[in-house]
């Protein structure tokens, strides 16, 4: 076993045991603290899959932006009431959760049954890309070419993007504003 | 060398994580947080496969704006829920059941 696939199964196992533990913890602000070690996980795997750049990416929009803002929602939105619905819940568990836990599960038989079958490393334009040299080597320089993509064949999407990102601004501000100050 | 396969068992278990929490959370803001794990399940995919794209950098463009629009779908969704909250007093989507006051 090479050391990147050894890697690969230890950033796995964090990602997915953190992710378990984000699902099932009471605590709600212990799973969204656990909710970081996933995303860095997670980060760990694009490394491992040649994407660096989307890795840094990860870490910096979601740990960086979106888990900052998922905390100050939690701190504004009252953490007492929050705890008080967490424990009016806790003797229905068994019979409230079980529904959730099947349909998951059933659905990850589904899915991974369906993965197998799918025979992914031997799909017909896989092979012809390993043919063609088509395949992100490890000691490739990727940004330098997702800049180029970006700003060549991805720029409509690209300008699409960032003015999507500017509605979603203005119009994040417009909702959080305080009532009465039209 | 890393089998495909592995990488979309791994993300097929992320998702599924993420649709339990959808489900059965009862706060808003967990349930945000099972969509961004469902989101970056997908995200893996996408990057695993963009391996076998060295040129056009399909999949791993893909990955960077769905990052993006998560991104900018979480800004929404908690202005919406803090919103809620200042209203209703709760984040529980079970209670939340009058259309207008």
């Amino acid at each position: 076993m090479s050391l990147a696939q050894a890697l690969f199964y230890l950033m796995s196992f964090i990602a997915l045991t953190s992710a378990v533990f984000v699902a099932a913890t009471k605590n709600l602000v212990r799973s969204v603290f656990m909710f970081f070690i996933t995303l860095f996980a997670l980060a760990g795997l694009y490394v491992l899959a040649l994407a660096d750049f989307v890795a840094i990416t990860q870490i910096v929009i979601y740990v960086g932006g979106i888990l900052v803002l998922i905390l100050f929602a939690f701190m504004l939105s009252g953490k007492e009431t929050l705890n008080a619905i967490a424990q009016q819940r806790r003797q229905f568990i068994s019979l409230s959760k079980l529904p959730a836990v099947l349909l998951a599960a059933l659905f990850l038989i589904v899915l991974i049954n369906v993965m197998l079958k799918t025979n992914a490393d031997h799909l017909g334009w896989i092979s012809q890309s390993i043919q063609q040299k088509n395949v992100i080597q490890p000691d490739a320089a990727t940004t330098e070419n997702i800049g180029v993509n970006l700003m060549t064949g991805y720029l409509l999407p690209f300008e699409a993007v960032s003015i999507l990102l500017m509605i979603a601004l203005v119009g994040a501000a417009h909702l959080s504003r305080k009532e009465g100050a039209q | 060398m890393i089998s495909l396969t592995d990488f979309l068992i791994v993300s097929a278990a992320l998702f599924c994580i993420g649709l339990y929490m959808i489900v059965s959370k009862h706060n808003a803001i967990q349930i945000l947080i099972g969509i961004e794990l469902m989101l970056n399940a997908a995200n893996l995919n996408l990057v695993a496969f963009g391996k076998y794209d060295s040129l056009n950098n399909g999949g791993q463009m893909f990955a960077l704006f769905a990052i993006v629009l998560a991104a900018a779908t979480t800004a929404v969704a908690l202005a919406i829920i803090l919103n809620v909250y200042k209203k209703y007093k709760t984040i529980d989507p079970d209670r939340i059941d009058k259309l207008r006051d």
